[in-house]
């Protein structure tokens, strides 16, 4: 595997090879140095035109902690203000030679569309509403993690809150939890939710009381308050009443639930609850594991000859 | 088609007598830690250190597991497998390590574990114990402790395991 693009293009055996890649990476970082030369010698760009945080400090620590060289491209301080095009700044830093980009940007695929003009590995860092595959994988790793269930979510049920149409954290992480073995609920207000949901295999309930006191993991997805304007998104107090996390609902949860957040958190919009007042709240371990499964990902395209992991999962 | 040249009796012996060299070598075993490489050394390890444990008395010393796919200097050369994660138990700083693995051949997996032991701190000294020697050296790395020399070809798969050692010889 030379790109990852999408979570579609991971097979169950691709995916539970990269979580147990995570699991060495996990070890380095408890370490106190922890760092390896695995990717000595090989330069990874980070190539966001959309702001981020913790994607890209966390893919720049993780090329760090494997020895790679990091290149910073910021789309905001970059010559694309004086008008070069896409094509011309993805082909001028390939010439610099580079060996993985990683790639955020608000349009839906324009990470496939850079492969045509680079040699190098393109990484999915989220693009518009399509995928955030990295996002799916650390979030599967940290549900797998906790219920010490290696390779499978069999038996799990996790529903995802909030903004399922506009957000490519729901589409890449419903696909892997899904495929994993989990059952799948979504909540969201109907405007909220895209118009093909009865194809995507999962089950949709109306408010988040109806799920709260069931589920193994809440997820809840970041409400996009950038779209609260443009009147498809009820009022907010209307949404938070049906949708919100209140420390009354978070009392509800089951023992042995946990709660999650892709971040960063809307206080006081998604989460009326102080996560840190949550004893299931995973929100800083996702960060966390998010180290560890990127240096897998980057690990497995970047890190062997010939045939890499990734490749001989398929093959198996 | 391989040759038998070690049967488990033979491997048995081999265990036993490096254990009592470990004890011998190193008049302060509280200071020794018994570390195998993933994945071939690692029972080879367990039973050194059942041995040494039981001959020492007084003092336990700790057994790891080192990986050190991370380490190797052929990424590009061949695909890498993973095997189980490291395990260290203790800060290796001022400690004496017994690493320990089945085959010795060119060294170059023996000098990545070397690199990998350092991350985990400065050990005090390394002594390497194998199960097998069997040449073609490319580095300047020797073995502490041997079960058995055994001169082979280049392209010989030696496989080691508690019920033997056989050298198969694979055309070219």
């Amino acid at each position: 595997m030379k790109h990852l693009l999408s979570t579609h293009d991971l097979s169950v055996d691709d995916i539970v090879g990269i979580l147990d890649v995570a699991d060495h990476m996990a070890e380095i970082n408890t370490r106190t140095v922890p760092k390896v030369p695995a990717l000595r010698g090989k330069t990874i760009a980070s190539v966001f035109f959309e702001d981020s945080t913790r994607t890209r400090l966390s893919f720049e620590t993780a090329a760090k902690r494997l020895s790679a060289d990091v290149m910073t491209f910021m789309a905001s301080s970059s010559s694309l203000n004086k008008g070069e095009s896409l094509r011309d700044t993805i082909e001028t830093l390939s010439a610099m030679g580079i060996d993985a980009l990683v790639i955020r940007h608000k349009s839906s695929g324009i990470p496939q569309t850079i492969t045509q003009w680079t040699d190098a590995s393109v990484i999915n860092a989220g693009d518009g509403w399509h995928q955030h595959p990295t996002q799916g994988l650390l979030d599967a790793y940290t549900v797998t993690r906790e219920y010490g269930t290696k390779d499978s979510l069999q038996g799990r049920s996790i529903a995802i809150v909030g903004d399922i149409k506009h957000s490519r954290v729901a589409r890449s992480n419903i696909d892997i939890f899904r495929r994993l073995g989990a059952h799948v609920v979504v909540v969201a207000p109907p405007a909220l939710l895209p118009g093909n949901i009865e194809s995507w295999g999962v089950e949709v309930r109306p408010t988040i009381d109806d799920v709260v006191a069931d589920v193994d993991v809440l997820y809840m997805l970041r409400m996009q308050l950038e779209r609260m304007d443009s009147a498809i998104v009820p009022k907010l107090p209307e949404y938070c009443a049906t949708y919100s996390l209140t420390p009354e609902r978070a009392a509800r949860m089951g023992s042995g639930a946990i709660l999650m957040h892709p971040g960063p958190i809307n206080r006081g919009v998604e989460l009326i609850v102080d996560p840190a007042d949550v004893p299931g709240s995973r929100i800083l371990t996702q960060v966390k594991n998010g180290v560890n499964v990127r240096m897998a990902v980057l690990f497995s395209l970047l890190g062997s000859g010939a045939t890499s992991t990734l490749q001989q999962g398929a093959e198996s | 088609m391989g040759t038998e040249i070690l049967g488990a009796d033979d491997v048995s012996r081999a265990i036993t007598r490096i254990s009592h060299e470990i004890v011998e070598r190193n008049s302060d075993l509280s200071q020794v830690v018994i570390v195998g490489m993933q994945t071939g050394g690692v029972w080879i390890a367990e039973r050194l250190c059942e041995n040494v444990n039981r001959l020492s008395e007084s003092v336990v010393v700790p057994l790891g597991a080192v990986d050190i796919s991370m380490y190797r200097d052929d990424f590009s050369l061949r695909p890498v497998v993973l095997s189980a994660p490291t395990d260290i138990p203790v800060d290796l700083t001022g400690r004496t390590v017994v690493l320990v693995d089945d085959v010795l051949f060119t060294g170059r997996t023996v000098r990545a574990a070397l690199e990998a032991l350092n991350d985990h701190g400065r050990p005090r000294a390394v002594q390497l114990a194998v199960m097998v020697d069997r040449g073609h050296r490319e580095l300047p790395i020797r073995p502490d402790y041997v079960g058995k020399n055994i001169p082979t070809h280049m392209t010989d798969e030696v496989s080691v395991g508690p019920e033997g050692v056989i050298v198969t010889a694979v055309e070219q």
